[in-house]
């Protein structure tokens, strides 16, 4: 008995040491979402194309689709793009919100960068922003077949966030909502 | 000595002037105007409270991030609407998640955050407790008043001096 408790010690360091480890591979800036496992927050908003289209949450469609969070002004948002162009030729659904923007600063992004996203929505007040939290561009949040916020990605989406939760995530809603 | 009085006058007018034309530049940073004046003193105590989602460790009140101005307007439309602030923490929360609050209520996810300093601090005490309990009692015949130690170390010392 006295013997063990001689270890105590070691056996607390090493508890220590490993919260510590796992504490240097936290990153500090990436927030929870309070929207996972919600329903996406309803809106009402015109397309970046024109202020006579408008969309709504039902223009989700019930598609597994990705939102991602866009902006001009967004330096990230420029390294992004090209994966998203990617993504969206493999046929990945996404849906891009352009957040504190000008119209025809958008609409030039999108012509010189190409347009990968299916429904383009026009956020210049950022109110669809502040119902998802978003405090960065940019983000990109998953919504399943029922409209269900599953996963958040703040920062750049590349090949390896693709490969990783983001990507595993968004093939198995896909897959679930083929089979139906 | 009236040439003193008045540049010592001019010395503390122009003090006076600086420091009324330095609040005068802090107060133009940002004018939010109430319809009532009590909305303010609660604006105030709800803006020092919320965090900035973008910032590591800044309040609303404290920080000039993008995030932080839209956030203090948000803050400030549902103060007009006449919501209470628990309410508007609750609808900020519900969009910002728990990290929003410097003082988040006690939940699953906030219960290590709020549990463990009080139970560090409990085990701490048992252990103090636990090892003042375990020493041997210093015997009270084993304490020397200094007339015997005296006498003790004189005993000693003819012992020596014998040698």
């Amino acid at each position: 008995m006295s013997r063990l408790k001689l270890y105590l010690p070691l056996a607390l360091f090493a508890l220590l040491a490993g919260l510590l480890y796992r504490g240097l591979n936290n990153d500090p800036t990436e927030l929870p979402s309070a929207l996972i496992g919600q329903p996406f927050p309803a809106f009402q908003l015109e397309s970046v194309e024109s202020a006579e289209r408008t969309y709504s949450v039902a223009s989700l469609d019930g598609k597994v689709t990705l939102v991602n969070v866009w902006a001009t002004w967004c330096f990230a948002c420029r390294i992004e793009h090209a994966m998203l162009n990617q993504l969206a030729e493999q046929g990945v659904n996404i849906v891009g919100l352009n957040y504190k923007d000008t119209r025809p600063e958008a609409q030039r992004w999108l012509v010189e960068r190409g347009d990968p996203y299916w429904l383009n929505l026009f956020d210049p007040r950022g109110e669809l922003g502040f119902d998802l939290g978003v405090y960065g561009a940019p983000e990109t949040y998953l919504v399943d077949a029922d409209g269900i916020v599953r996963h958040r990605r703040v920062g750049v989406v590349d090949e390896r966030i693709w490969a990783g939760e983001l990507g595993e995530l968004y093939r198995r809603y896909a897959a679930e909502a083929g089979d139906e | 000595m009236n040439k003193w009085l008045r540049s010592l006058c001019w010395v503390i007018v122009s003090g006076l002037l600086t420091v009324a034309g330095g609040s005068l530049a802090v107060a133009g940073i940002e004018v939010v105007e109430f319809s009532q004046p009590e909305l303010r003193e609660r604006y105030q105590g709800l803006i020092e409270e919320l965090r900035c989602p973008k910032c590591q460790n800044q309040n609303l009140a404290d920080s000039d991030a993008p995030i932080s101005i839209d956030l203090r307007q948000q803050v400030r439309t549902l103060l007009e609407e006449g919501l209470d602030d628990g309410a508007i923490k609750r609808e900020l929360v519900s969009r910002y998640s728990d990290f929003i609050l410097y003082r988040p209520a006690v939940n699953r996810a906030t219960a290590v955050l709020w549990g463990l300093p009080p139970a560090l601090l409990l085990a701490g005490v048992a252990l103090l407790v636990l090892l003042r309990r375990r020493r041997p009692q210093p015997a009270t015949s084993s304490v020397l008043s200094t007339e015997q130690r005296v006498a003790e170390l004189l005993a000693d010392q003819q012992q020596e001096h014998r040698r």
